[in-house]
């Protein structure tokens, strides 16, 4: 018996059946994903359809190129995911745990920018409620802004989720756990990683780029 | 294991092209298409968000059963959005009075 057989749960086949159910698994979750973010996308939708110049108007104030950085560190961590996945494949334990680190850094930094930036909203006083616009600001704005909190929010809360993941899958592929029959764990947190990149792809246009020009 | 292992230089391919996508979004978003505008940004956030799931997401190595699951996942958001968009933009088409509750 190989050291990967013993991973194998009793109710599976073999390795290779448990590695597909654990795929499908982590899809099926992820479609359930899909839905809930599809109901902020859809709110989101109707409101902006409703005040199309209010929410251009807001989306002003964003910053568009601390959102545009933020949309390459987390595409480059989703490189590195894939590479942390691609060495697991091998079996490269230090490989594994390096790009997983790496994919744990460039999400602290997507997620030190957001501050900043959720930060200088703060100061100018476009959190949504009583103090909304008191510098001048258009109150229908504060409509775009309970929309930007609340999607870019949830966006980062999975964020913080995935680097406490990450960060237990690169324990476990330090400690040596995973290999190139067992990696399963690896390749499930990079599905979840890399959704979590597409979210943020969508929400990149839909709140820094509209009415731009 | 028959897995299918991705080589680095295809991740690096997509890496590169999603980066791209992304300086050209937000270029395209200074240029004033009109309704265009939303039209290009969602066709490029889509084509990243395809080419994520195909390789990083390994979608285009994996079983047939997997892509009916996704498959029905975007079904489902697009139901969502299309009943929303059914109900939202043909409000007002008919004239008011028309409907429940009407008096003659």
């Amino acid at each position: 018996m190989s050291e990967a057989s013993t991973r194998l749960a009793h109710h599976f086949d073999d390795l290779k059946q448990q590695k597909e159910a654990t795929t499908l698994g982590m899809w099926t979750f992820l479609i359930t994903e899909i839905l809930f973010f599809g109901g902020l996308f859809a709110g989101y939708a109707e409101y902006r359809s409703r005040f199309p110049e209010a929410f251009a108007h807001g989306s002003h104030h964003l910053d568009i190129v601390l959102g545009t950085i933020n949309t390459a560190v987390l595409i480059t961590s989703s490189l590195t995911m894939a590479m942390g996945v691609h060495a697991a494949q091998l079996g490269r334990r230090k490989k594994t745990t390096v790009f997983l680190l790496l994919t744990i850094v460039f999400g602290l930094v997507f997620l030190g920018i957001k501050a900043v930036e959720y930060w200088h909203k703060y100061e100018e006083g476009l959190i949504p409620g009583a103090g909304f616009g008191l510098q001048g600001e258009d109150r229908q704005q504060m409509l775009f802004f309970a929309f930007y909190f609340l999607m870019t929010g949830m966006h980062a809360l999975h964020m913080v989720i995935g680097v406490g993941i990450v960060g237990i899958i690169a324990f476990f592929a330090w400690r040596g756990r995973y290999t190139p029959d067992y990696y399963g764990p690896v390749e499930v947190t990079g599905l979840y990683w890399h959704f979590v990149d597409i979210v943020w792809i969508f929400l990149f246009p839909l709140l820094y780029l509209i009415g731009r020009h | 294991m028959t897995e299918h292992v991705v080589r680095p230089t295809t991740y690096y391919a997509i890496f590169a092209i999603l980066l791209i996508f992304t300086g050209v979004t937000a270029g395209v978003a200074f240029i004033d298409l009109g309704p265009l505008n939303t039209f290009v940004a969602l066709t490029i956030a889509v084509i990243k968000a395809t080419l994520v799931i195909l390789y990083f997401m390994h979608l285009r190595y994996s079983t047939k059963l997997t892509w009916i699951f996704v498959s029905a996942g975007v079904f489902w958001f697009l139901i969502l959005m299309a009943f929303l968009f059914a109900d939202v933009l043909s409000r007002g088409w008919l004239p008011p009075g028309v409907g429940w509750g009407a008096t003659g």
